[in-house]
């Protein structure tokens, strides 16, 4: 089936989400909408799935109007959609999940399951999905529930499948099974919403991309279209994917971990023998797929972890035993891994989230007098210097775009006086012009002489950023090679396999 | 804008507003000279009309100003009730702050009645057991309630910090404890009235009673200013402090908090301490200023209306400063309505959980109202824009 969208508007009070939207995607067809985050792209698909009503415009599904009022509506017309955040009771079972909402009962008037089962192994065989119908949900990885997701659109028959940023949440090991799955489903004469805003996916299944800015189709590109092109459209102005930066000039060693175990309360290593050093005017990446014990190693690092042996030393001090507080005052900037959860206070004003962890010296505070008014005007110096897009300083966190809170985290890590700057995962979620903008601004703190700690599961931004690569694989320091190494040889150690050609490795 | 104001303002009017029209139904559904004439419907209007009418007006006089009291007197006689509600409010608005003050460091503190007990306690015992000039009494007296209730309330941050228990299991259970320490105390001879057999602690002295405030005839005391100087000092400490800043971030985010090197734990028993002390100082302030002496019974039902009071005022000092003189008046006009014209006072209870209810119930207020549509345009215009 094909699924027409024709001068589709949509208006929020004065902000106008879609403008005249014309949008196709055939049978068979993987279409791709590509746009920064709030360009519209999720209130389309909202729109097309029935849950907000257009100002105006027509749907069409093979050519014929049809009218979506609600969810039911756009299931009937074969239009099935995987949310970003999915859809699903941790606590049923997957058979259970799926049957919610369209229960069907059995001569006894039980809830009829077994049917249901069937229905699962008949899809997943066909796809090859592999999921057993009587798993628990919150048992499952995250990439196989998205596939229940999936499985639940195709059991009631959806031919046009819409997947609202089904990546955002994936390891790049799931991403890419997902991404030979959306292949499968093709194939089978499915068509495919993809939205997204990752180049790299989009180049490599989609048939046809369509761009969204500001609730705009700007383009319609064909793959072979480079990044560079889609990511400018995406925009609106010329962008450079490629962090430009000379040599790294490393000069004293500023972190020294030596024999470094992370333990759990049990006493589990979850990262065990880390000896490492980054030094001052050097990017020092730490690769690996997500859990390998690289988040336990950066809370380590800052005084979040408790259990510890061996050491950990920033310019020549010991750091073990020390609260966090005295650690980020030692000279570490920190910027975690979730920013909704450790790098900000949503409900806090951008001001507050400003000072968050030196809200206790000066000029904020005197004594135990915190002065507002002085923070306000340091928070609009840092609203400048780092281009956060905000309405005013004391709007809250929770209003700002993913890009610009990372920016607020940024701008007050970066804003005190360190040594060490370490980062995690710093462009997870962002979109193409926020991660040039942290890119750049990473590098130029390592041109600036300070040591930056990189840990990231992002093949590509290692490659961008770092000038040595450590691969941490099961809590452990694998290997460690320069910048040069193949992208080859780094995926090899990030699966576990410990080559011959590893230098200077710890293992 | 528009929404700011109207959740925080206009929605506890309206509930309260709705509130007096629901308990107004009550009241004439419940009266039998009301229900006689149900048949005829002028007749049973204009009777439901008077009696509810008679009800709120006794409720009024009972809780501000009775000129029937002035009659004779001077026009300032009349305002005895409010007086009487002033002397109710000022414990309230302690305890509601307690309640207040940990909510906005993300703790549930169900515990201010323990807590009011202790400082009820420590105050008592300095007020009737020594000899001191008059002000410096009242200070040591309720320095001492103050301390005693600290510990008391500290003690569940520091289970909360140091072991993870959770703070509602924690506080109900110090509640019964402190009610039966109470009584267990009032056994001792160190606490029992020479003479007597029933839970009873002899009166405090002169010097440690609150001075009142307009002669003896009216009941009102310092206590009340003690109480608002508290309101604005947990408007300071909230606001204006770093130790606030740092209640709040814990409050909001305790693993961002964590992260940005405050400590989670140190908050916790800081905010658990002050909590108690806060509502310690109710405890001290209504035995000095109105009880002057100890029973098993003093705290009444303080710590818990104060958890109503917390949350009818918003967890905002000044929103429970409003909220504690509403729930006072309520209480203390329930009482001429139920002489005057025979409503029950339970009548008042009623009224105050149906203003709990609809504040709980926002979208129902809304509804009713009207209000529904500028809320949901200014909540779409917020949401839907996510792309």
């Amino acid at each position: 089936m094909s699924l027409e969208l024709r001068g589709i508007t949509k208006q929020f009070g004065s902000l106008v989400a879609n403008d005249d939207i014309n949008f196709k995607v055939e049978a068979g067809e993987i279409h791709a909408i590509l746009g920064e985050n709030g360009a519209g792209k999720s209130t389309l698909m909202n729109i097309v799935y029935g849950l907000l009503a257009p100002d105006k415009g027509q749907i069409l599904v093979d050519g014929q109007e049809i009218k979506i009022k609600s969810p039911l509506d756009a299931l009937a017309a074969g239009i099935g959609m995987v949310h970003q955040h999915f859809m699903l009771i941790p606590v049923f079972t997957v058979a259970e999940n799926i049957v919610l909402g369209h229960e069907k009962t059995n001569r006894a008037g039980l809830l009829d399951l077994a049917t249901a089962r069937e229905e699962i192994i008949r899809v997943s065989k066909e796809f090859n999905f592999e999921v057993d119908p009587d798993a628990l949900i919150e048992d499952l990885p995250v990439g196989i529930q998205q596939r229940v997701e999936i499985i639940r659109a195709l059991i009631y028959n959806s031919k046009i499948l819409i997947l609202d940023e089904p990546t955002a949440v994936l390891t790049p090991q799931e991403t890419d099974e997902l991404l030979a799955n959306m292949k499968k489903l093709r194939d089978s004469g499915r068509s495919i919403v993809f939205i997204t805003h990752k180049l790299r996916e989009v180049k490599a299944v989609a048939d046809r991309i369509s761009i969204i800015r500001r609730g705009k189709v700007v383009g319609t590109v064909q793959p072979s279209a480079s990044q560079e092109e889609m990511a400018s459209l995406m925009v609106g102005r010329p962008v450079d994917l490629t962090v430009n930066k000379a040599d790294g000039k490393p000069g004293k060693t500023i972190l020294e971990m030596v024999d470094l175990n992370v333990l759990d309360t049990t006493g589990r290593a979850l990262a065990s023998k880390i000896n490492l050093t980054v030094s001052a005017g050097e990017v020092v990446a730490v690769a690996g797929v997500q859990g390998n014990g690289q988040s336990e190693l950066a809370e380590a690092i800052v005084g979040l972890r408790e259990h510890l042996t061996g050491s950990i030393k920033l310019s020549g001090n010991e750091l073990i035993g020390r609260s966090v507080d005295e650690c980020l005052k030692a000279g570490i900037a920190y910027v975690p891994e979730s920013r909704e959860l450790d790098g900000l206070i949503s409900s806090f004003s951008i001001t507050e989230n400003l000072i968050l962890d030196t809200h206790g010296e000066a000029p904020y505070s005197k004594g135990i007098f915190y002065k507002p008014a002085m923070a306000h005007q340091v928070a609009l110096e840092r609203i400048k210097e780092f281009d956060i897009r905000a309405q005013s300083a004391n709007d809250p966190a929770s209003s700002l775009s993913g890009g610009n809170k990372q920016k607020v985290v940024l701008a007050r890590e970066l804003s005190r006086p360190v040594e060490l700057v370490v980062v995690c995962q710093p462009t997870r979620g962002l979109d193409v012009g926020s991660i040039e903008f942290v890119h750049q601004r990473l590098i130029s703190e390592r041109d600036s002489g300070r040591a930056v700690l990189l840990f990231s599961t992002e093949l590509d931004e290692v490659f961008a950023l770092a000038d040595r690569i450590a691969i941490m694989y099961r809590g452990e320091i694998i290997a460690i090679v320069p910048a040069t190494a193949s992208r080859e040889e780094v995926g090899l150690y990030m699966a576990g396999i410990r080559t011959a050609t590893a230098k200077g490795g710890a293992a | 804008m528009i929404k700011k104001i109207l959740d925080k303002t206009l929605l506890p009017l309206f509930a309260f507003l709705l509130a007096l029209f629901v308990g107004g139904l009550v009241i004439g559904f419940t009266d039998n000279k009301v229900l006689a004439k149900i048949s005829s419907p002028i007749e049973f209007l204009k009777i439901l009309g008077s009696t509810v009418g008679n009800a709120y007006l006794a409720l009024f006089q009972g809780a501000i100003y009775d000129p029937n009291l002035a009659e004779g007197k001077s026009f300032m006689a009349g305002f005895y009730p409010l007086s009487e509600t002033m002397v109710a409010t000022a414990p309230l608005i302690l305890c509601g702050l307690s309640v207040a003050l940990a909510f906005k460091s993300g703790l549930f503190n169900i515990g201010a009645q323990g807590q009011f007990i202790f400082g009820a306690v420590g105050a008592s015992y300095i007020g009737f057991k020594y000899e001191m000039p008059m002000v410096m009494h009242i200070m040591v007296a309720t320095l001492a309630g103050l301390i005693l209730a600290a510990l008391w309330g500290g003690i569940v941050g520091l289970l909360k910090a140091k072991t993870g228990a959770h703070e509602v299991i924690v506080t109900i259970m110090l509640n019964y404890i402190a009610a039966k320490f109470l009584l267990f105390l009032l056994s001792t001879q160190y606490f029992l009235r020479p003479g007597r057999l029933d839970p009873i602690a002899p009166s405090v002295k002169e010097t440690a009673k609150l001075p009142s405030l307009f002669g003896v005839d009216y009941r009102v005391n310092i206590g009340i200013f003690i109480a608002l100087a508290a309101a604005v000092f947990i408007w300071w400490l909230l606001n204006r402090s770093i130790i606030g800043f740092r209640f709040r971030a814990v409050g909001a985010n305790s693993s961002a908090a964590r992260t940005a090197g405050i400590s989670v734990s140190a908050a916790m028993i800081a905010t658990m301490a002050i909590s108690g002390a806060l509502a310690g100082m109710g405890g001290a302030i209504h035995t000095l200023g109105n009880q002057y002496e100890l029973t098993d019974t003093v705290a009444a039902t303080f710590g818990f209306d104060a958890i109503t009071v917390a949350l009818l005022g918003r967890g905002t000092p000044l929103g429970v400063v409003l909220a504690s003189f509403l729930f006072a008046g309520l209480r203390v006009g329930g009482q001429t309505m139920q002489a005057n014209v025979g409503v029950p006072v339970e009548i008042v209870l009623v009224i105050q959980a149906l203003v709990v209810l609809f504040i709980a119930a926002p979208d129902l207020v809304k509804r009713i109202f009207k209000l529904r549509n500028l809320q949901e345009a200014s909540a779409m215009a917020s949401k839907g824009w996510n792309g």
